[in-house]
């Protein structure tokens, strides 16, 4: 799950990060109310899960509080990357000597949490990555004992050769490492994190991710999310567990199982047709289940057709198939169904949908094949 | 022949009193596994009834299993929060092969589980995964055995269903498998794609490989290179993914597009790189492996 800056910056604070000061605004009123009371100088920022922010023009530097407001209503309801902003950071600009770099994240090949540094800050830092590898420090960390003291001296020494500052990246790194621990991240990032002329660490900005998985224990972490910056679709899937993500074709899919709904999609895709979602019903065959996957689906006006891909192991193909005929009853739905069920329970299956009118298939590539034939007919 | 189970196999099954965990201990019972014991705290004492008349003694703790009934495999069906617990009990109770079948531990906790596991020298397989049948001898796990079929070819993949479907389409061309294994679709896993082609590659009785990945993450391409590097038997390839867009998890925790890191494009060129025959479809897989053996 993403976080906003202004989020980020809350856990960093929590865990004793120097971050300078900042409050949200929904209107550009409070914006210049807020930049006010900073004195004016200021920075406007777009509040989105989405990178690139600044090039999109959702950053924007203020010198006065009247320009802050001009600022704020043009970034309120602008669109970066699909997302439309309805919240802006305003946080005072702070003079800036140099900008490094600090995150962790988990290194998959290693399956640790791996620290990486860099005094190239204010970048981005894949292409640091891809040009200059030498100018990034990447150092895996034992979970079992944490960062230790000379790793995080390690770490400062790779981005200051000033003794104060090194002494100041030392602890950061220890308050990162306990930010990203105590909140389950898969990434806490400071980028830049900054040194001022007076010699002052600060993070002036912040990207989080925190682990789906550990939600359930951290609710005050979950209670972060932004139903805001996410499509409705999305919520309502999440909701009902299912996991869905929009496309842009027109062929609707619900598949069991995510590698096998990735598959489906691509098949869609080999036989000229565009998938219109991914979208995975999980393991269990709750009917209810099916309907709401229905009910998303057919709420996407570009979807022409909709494909079941169906591989009954813990899911009983009879199941499903119930849920298709109690949606079929529920809902109106529009465009054509196809259906390919195997294993579990097929034979039942086939024998509810076919007493239900629709027809069903077994194989993977004739259904998918018919299912991009409507679609392009529609 | 086959890898990480065969008729030796004696499992302990954690959490056997669960919705799942009896749903599945019925599955492999019927399917021929040698369930000697299963564990839930404060149930030990009482004992499981399966459908088919077996009944299968319930422990505290895995450590009785192993002391009493010499469980040497276990499967873990308890929920996300205690999860990592149960593998770190089994690890220290001396099972050599543990398979984690729970979805949504957090990956935190996997860490440290990982290298706990590895310390105590014990094969983890999963989390998030469907565990491994060997055909006509045992599964642990929750892959549907009456797709599989004996025969010569190993099958490793990241997936669940799509494992399914993959080996469903070998066994209606006629061909069997040594065994069947899903690795797992989390960030952080036990056993990965070189670990189970390392075990493929030392079984006299795989032939030929399948591997199923996804997008995410470099294990296939790794994998990949390893492949050209070590492996004297013929491997082919399908990776899923190849419409999903970049930076969005698909399902799986592990399923995403850093970047330009882990797209299925990449995946793809990389395995044709170093000699792994690319299934466009799963369909095709069956004429690939078919003129791999023939080869």
């Amino acid at each position: 799950m993403d976080i906003h800056e202004y989020q980020a910056k809350e856990l960093f604070r929590a865990a004793g990060v120097a971050v300078p000061p900042g409050e949200v605004a929904t209107t550009a009123e409070q914006a210049e109310e807020i930049a006010r009371r900073y004195g004016g100088s200021v920075v406007v920022k777009a509040q989105v899960h989405a990178g690139g922010r600044g090039k999109a023009g959702g950053v924007k530097l203020a010198s006065s509080a009247e320009e802050a407001r001009e600022h704020a209503s043009k970034i309120l309801g602008m669109t970066i990357k699909d997302l439309t902003v309805q919240k802006v950071l305003v946080t005072p600009i702070e003079d800036i000597a140099s900008e490094a770099y600090a995150s962790v994240l988990i290194d998959r090949e290693t399956q640790r949490p791996m620290f990486m540094v860099s005094p190239e800050g204010g970048v981005d830092i894949e292409e640091v990555a891809e040009n200059r590898p030498e100018a990034i420090r990447k150092l895996r960390i034992d979970p079992r004992y944490g960062l230790l003291p000379h790793q995080a001296y390690s770490l400062a020494t790779f981005l200051y050769d000033d003794p104060a500052q090194v002494k100041q990246a030392t602890k950061l790194m220890g308050q990162l490492y306990e930010a990203f621990t105590s909140n389950s991240c898969s990434l806490a990032e400071i980028n830049p994190l900054i040194v001022t002329p007076e010699g002052d660490l600060k993070a002036i900005d912040a990207k989080v991710s925190i682990d789906e998985s550990a939600l359930f224990r951290l609710p005050e972490v979950a209670a972060y999310r932004d139903l805001d910056a996410e499509p409705a679709a999305e919520t309502k899937a999440r909701e009902a567990g299912l996991s869905f993500v929009k496309l842009e074709g027109d062929v609707g899919c619900c598949v069991n199982g995510a590698g096998l709904a990735m598959a489906t999609m691509d098949l869609v895709k080999y036989y000229g047709g565009e998938p219109a979602n991914f979208l995975d019903i999980g393991g269990s065959s709750n009917p209810d289940k099916v309907v709401a996957a229905l009910e998303i689906i057919t709420a996407d006006p570009s979807v022409k057709s909709i494909l079941f891909n169906i591989f009954g192991g813990i899911t009983r193909c009879d199941d499903v198939a119930n849920g298709i005929v109690e949606a079929a009853r529920r809902i109106d739905i529009q465009p054509p169904i196809v259906i390919r069920l195997t294993g579990t329970n097929e034979t039942e299956a086939l024998e509810i949908l076919k007493e239900a009118g629709f027809s069903a298939y077994t194989s993977m590539d004739e259904v998918v094949e018919k299912a991009v034939e409507l679609a392009a007919q529609a | 022949m086959s890898i990480f189970i065969d008729d030796s196999t004696r499992l302990v099954v954690q959490g056997i009193t669960g919705r799942d965990g009896s749903f599945h201990t019925n599955q492999m019972l019927e399917y021929g596994t040698q369930v000697v014991a299963g564990v839930t705290p404060g149930k030990g004492g009482q004992s499981f009834t399966a459908d088919n008349g077996t009944t299968v003694p319930i422990f505290n703790t895995v450590e009785e299993a192993v002391e009493k009934e010499g469980a040497n495999t276990s499967v873990i069906y308890v929920p996300p929060a205690f999860a990592s617990g149960a593998i770190m009990e089994a690890a220290d109770a001396g099972i050599a092969f543990i398979v984690a079948i729970t979805e949504g531990i957090p990956v935190m906790d996997m860490t440290r589980t990982y290298a706990f596991v590895k310390d105590r020298g014990a094969r983890l397989l999963g989390p998030n995964c469907p565990g491994a049948i060997t055909p006509g001898v045992a599964k642990v796990g929750i892959i549907p055995g009456q797709i599989t079929t004996p025969g010569p070819v190993g099958v490793v993949s990241r997936s669940g269903t799509l494992t399914y479907e993959a080996v469903n389409q070998l066994t209606e061309a006629g061909i069997g498998q040594s065994t069947c294994v899903g690795i797992g679709g989390d960030p952080i896993i036990g056993t990965n794609f070189i670990d189970t082609l390392r075990a493929f590659g030392e079984d006299p009785a795989t032939e030929a490989i399948v591997m199923i990945g996804e997008i995410g993450g470099t294990d296939e391409q790794e994998a990949a290179a390893w492949v050209q590097e070590h492996l004297e038997i013929p491997v082919v390839g399908f990776i899923a993914g190849q419409t999903a867009p970049p930076g969005r998890q698909m399902g799986h925790a592990g399923a995403i597009i850093s970047g330009s890191a882990g797209t299925a494009e990449e995946k793809m060129k990389v395995f044709e790189e170093h000699g792994i025959a690319v299934a466009k479809r799963p369909v095709d897989i069956r004429a690939l492996i078919q003129e791999a053996l023939a080869g």
